[in-house]
């Protein structure tokens, strides 16, 4: 479904008529084509800074110089395209002036499609109750800087960043300040070292990040999944594509675009784990990245809600997923392995119904926020054997399922965020092939939303 | 040729889509639908996706230009790897058995490992071409080079009288008899009764409907668009009803009906043919082997004496005596029914001490078979005949009834235009 606003308001025989009608005006937003290169963040300008005492700056400095970019050692009268701040020396109430000081002069003058990452302690690792409070506090900082600079494309984000685990911010600054975070916006997550590095790491490579991996994705035969499928192939994996067989056409169109392969199942079918493991074990021995994206909604008022479509929801949404990483994450006697390897990558596709609620989607919005607690749950426990998990939360993503919306709710949908319009499918594809990428390795248990910040359960 | 011996030809899996009687369930599929969801079908069941096959065979007789490449863009749609070779081939009604053959020759020398022989047709969606003059015209104005040959070239192009289009026709280019016209003189020659014909209609659709009721197809045929078996089935058909139908080609003295003929059918089916060495290891049991063949053509023209779809007649001969085998040393028999008049013009004959002396060169008669185990799961009268894609739902019958059976041997017949005739046997 064409987004005609985001078109007349770009154009300029109607961008005039458009501001006049006092119509939101929302812009091109920058996204990238292609696969992962060496220096994604090439030519661009950054301004880095940093309250005293931080201790993420000197890390963050030639992380960035690598990745490309140039430094501007005079801010005034330039137009950056990137700002970084690091935060975690700031433990008071006076320490933020420092972040007054650093943004208020340049966030006039941030580029369109600029990018703003703010780097924070972990909050509950702070020595004490205020120096917690100031790092908490610096999430509802970046999310108001968030709404102010989104009319221009621009997003802010928050890394809290546990002491110790500065090199694992490269990869996550490389994502937050690129263009591939297009729609991830007004998000914090968290990094730590709680995942063990694979034992004698190579150098790690920054293009073709997934290759000689093997990804699952679920639901892969249209909009979000198949954008997946095809992003992971991109980046070298080798995608098993599964969806149910009433989308077979759609299936092995992913998968013929993909160089995948594709499995016809329906998750909710007892038989499909046992079937899909020995799938898996004769085609490609293991498994690195699975992406539970198969989902369906049957919405109606829970009063009008027919049993079988909350129990079709519970069970495609939220069972299935259960069944399959208890399938996936077994070790069976006979081979002592799981097929979801070590270094392995499991992404849960939330929704923000599951964290704001929505009206005639009690059975949805229960599944989604599960799988919300699932991830937070299974950190710990996965953690110990190197593979992380997260969730993805999308907002109003143009799909066929948004583009069947009446006019109202999805005009609603796609202009009540920051950014003022709907994202792609890929933006989400992007969000979660970062997540699985193995420079991600410290990002685990969290639920990031892709919804250019939806006003919807903010 | 690097190989010493010639190897045995495995039929592994087979799978086929429910036939459909022309303009009904897929009045708006496609050669090239059809055939892919079979081909997938058949993917899924023997877990072939992302395998490079060896090549995969089939074709179509009733086929769009554009679909010049058929096969390979199925295989492309199919799941298999793209690196997997495809062709086609045409060989009228002979084409499934045809391509079976071919992939089966190529397996047994050692060329290749694992095939699929396919094949697909339907008349719901037969191609129309323009008039032949209007053609002509455009490739004129197409190839012209002055101003004034370009205008030549269109003129005749808009003349009216030829935007009539062109038409498919189920007819003999030689002799400008339709199909069945020419097994209605056959039948006339041999002397098959009306009756007879009725009986083996009758049977036909009794055998089908009680392999269906038995579960029989339940691996080899999967469901497609809203069909879960073959709506040309009309299992409480009797010989006494089909009595009630009047004849097509000949109102007065014929004895072919709608009744006791196949049907323009829309189909497609595929199969999966490997070396012993592929399907263990994969661990796939074997259905049958593919032991022989034989491919046969006669003249039909009206001054010579053989009947249009009567090469079966000396293909099988030919290759029994190859095989060393006699007409009685099989436990089934698929003679595909083009027509029930051709199934018993072949038997005729076989039974003929005179034909079989002075136009087979035997000693003797053939003889007659157990028709007991004559089309013991129903043949194209019953189950439709989409041209190219009868070879392969009878490959895959008879495999299976092999299969159940423990051991055994089959012989397949299959009658085609242009006066051909494919035959093959089956052991296991």
């Amino acid at each position: 479904m064409t987004d005609h606003l985001l078109h007349w308001a770009n154009d300029p025989r109607t961008a005039r008529l458009i501001r006049l009608l006092g119509l939101p005006q929302p812009v091109h937003l920058a996204r990238a084509a292609g696969g992962y290169v060496e220096q994604p963040l090439a030519g661009r300008q950054v301004l880095a800074g940093g309250s005293p005492g931080g201790f993420a700056l000197p890390a963050i400095l030639p992380q960035l110089a690598q990745a490309g970019t140039t430094f501007l050692a005079d801010p005034d009268g330039s137009s950056p395209d990137i700002l970084v701040f690091d935060a975690t020396g700031i433990t008071t109430a006076t320490d933020y002036r420092h972040l007054y000081d650093f943004f208020h002069p340049v966030v006039p003058r941030l580029a369109t499609c600029g990018r703003v990452v703010v780097v924070a302690g972990l909050p509950e690792a702070q020595g004490s109750p205020v120096a917690a409070a100031a790092a908490r506090g610096l999430e509802g900082f970046t999310r108001s800087l968030a709404k102010e600079i989104g009319k221009r494309g621009a997003n802010a984000n928050l890394l809290y960043l546990q002491h110790g685990a500065q090199h694992l911010l490269d990869e996550p600054l490389r994502f937050f300040c690129g263009p591939r975070c297009t729609f991830v916006d007004g998000q914090s997550l968290r990094i730590t070292d709680q995942v063990p590095a694979p034992g004698a790491a190579p150098a790690q490579a920054h293009v073709q990040v997934l290759r000689g991996k093997v990804a699952l994705v679920t639901g892969a035969a249209r909009g979000i999944g198949a954008a997946t499928a095809h992003r992971l192939a991109e980046e070298g994996a080798q995608v098993i594509c599964l969806d149910v067989p009433a989308d077979r056409d759609g299936l092995y169109e992913t998968a013929a675009r993909v160089g995948g392969l594709p499995f016809t199942a329906d998750i909710t079918d007892p038989a499909t784990p046992h079937q899909l493991a020995g799938f898996l074990r004769q085609k490609v021995g293991t498994v690195d990245v699975v992406v539970h994206n198969a989902g369906i909604t049957r919405d109606k008022t829970l009063g009008r809600m027919a049993p079988h479509h909350w129990d079709q929801v519970l069970a495609v949404n939220f069972g299935a997923i259960m069944a399959l990483d208890a399938m996936l994450l077994a070790e069976p006697v006979a081979t002592g392995s799981a097929l979801l390897r070590a270094g392995g990558r499991i992404l849960c596709l939330s929704s923000m119904g599951g964290i704001a609620g929505n009206r005639g989607q009690t059975n949805y919005a229960a599944t989604k926020a599960a799988l919300i607690g699932y991830v937070a749950a299974q950190a710990a426990p996965l953690a110990r054997r190197g593979i992380t998990i997260n969730a993805v939360a999308p907002g109003f993503i143009e799909t066929r399922m948004t583009a069947a919306m009446p006019l109202v709710p999805r005009e609603l949908g796609r202009r009540l965020c920051s950014l003022g319009q709907g994202g792609q499918p890929r933006d989400v594809a992007e969000l979660i092939t970062f997540l699985a990428s193995p420079g991600a390795i410290g990002v685990t248990g969290n639920t990031i939303r892709v919804c250019g910040q939806s006003l919807l359960g903010a | 040729m690097n190989q010493q011996t010639v190897r045995r030809v495995a039929i592994v899996s087979a799978n086929r889509i429910p036939f459909a009687r022309s303009n009904t369930a897929y009045a708006r599929q496609s050669n090239q639908t059809m055939l892919t969801a079979t081909l997938r079908g058949l993917v899924e069941k023997a877990n072939l996706q992302g395998d490079r096959l060896g090549e995969v065979v089939g074709g179509a007789v009733m086929k769009h230009a554009r679909d010049w490449n058929l096969i390979r863009e199925c295989v492309l749609a199919s799941g298999l790897s793209p690196a997997t070779p495809a062709y086609d081939v045409t060989q009228a009604c002979g084409t499934g058995l045809e391509a079976t053959i071919l992939v089966a020759n190529k397996i047994a020398l050692g060329q290749i490992e694992v095939g699929i022989a396919c094949g697909v047709d339907t008349t719901s969606d037969a191609p129309v071409a323009v008039h032949r003059r209007l053609q002509r015209a455009l490739m004129d104005l197409n190839g012209a080079r002055t101003p004034v040959a370009r205008a030549s070239a269109l003129l005749r192009a808009l003349h009216p009288g030829n935007l009539l289009p062109e038409l498919p026709a189920n007819r003999e280019p030689r002799t400008g008899l339709s199909m069945g016209q020419h097994a209605e003189r056959t039948a006339q020659v041999w002397g098959i009764t009306r009756e007879d014909q009725d009986a083996l209609a009758a049977a036909s659709h009794q055998n089908l409907a009680a392999a269906y009721a038995s579960g029989f197809f339940d691996d080899l045929v999967m469901p497609f668009g809203r069909l879960t078996r073959d709506n040309t089935l009309r299992p409480d058909t009797t010989a006494g009803r089909l009595a009630s139908l009047r004849p097509v080609f000949d109102r007065r003295q014929g004895t072919i009906t709608a009744g006791n003929a196949s049907p323009l059918t829309d189909g497609a089916s595929a199969v999966l043919l490997a070396s012993e060495a592929w399907a263990q290891a994969r661990g796939m049991p074997v259905m049958a082997w593919f032991t022989h063949s034989e491919t046969a053509a006669v003249d039909f023209r009206e001054e010579a004496r053989d009947g249009l779809l009567m090469a079966p007649v000396y293909a099988v001969p030919r290759m029994l005596q190859r095989a060393g085998l006699g007409l009685q040393d099989f436990d089934f028999y698929e003679i595909h029914e083009a027509f029930a008049a051709v199934v018993l013009c072949t038997l005729a004959a076989w039974q003929s001490p005179r034909f079989c002396r002075d136009r087979l060169a035997l000693a003797d008669a053939l003889g007659t078979i157990d028709r007991t185990r004559l089309n013991v799961c129903g043949s194209s009268i019953a189950a439709g005949h989409p041209f190219a894609a009868t070879g392969g739902r009878v490959v895959a019958t008879l495999a299976k009834l092999l299969q159940q059976r423990g051991r055994g041997r089959g012989l397949i017949s299959i009658c085609a235009a242009g006066g051909q005739g494919v035959t093959a046997i089956l052991e296991r």
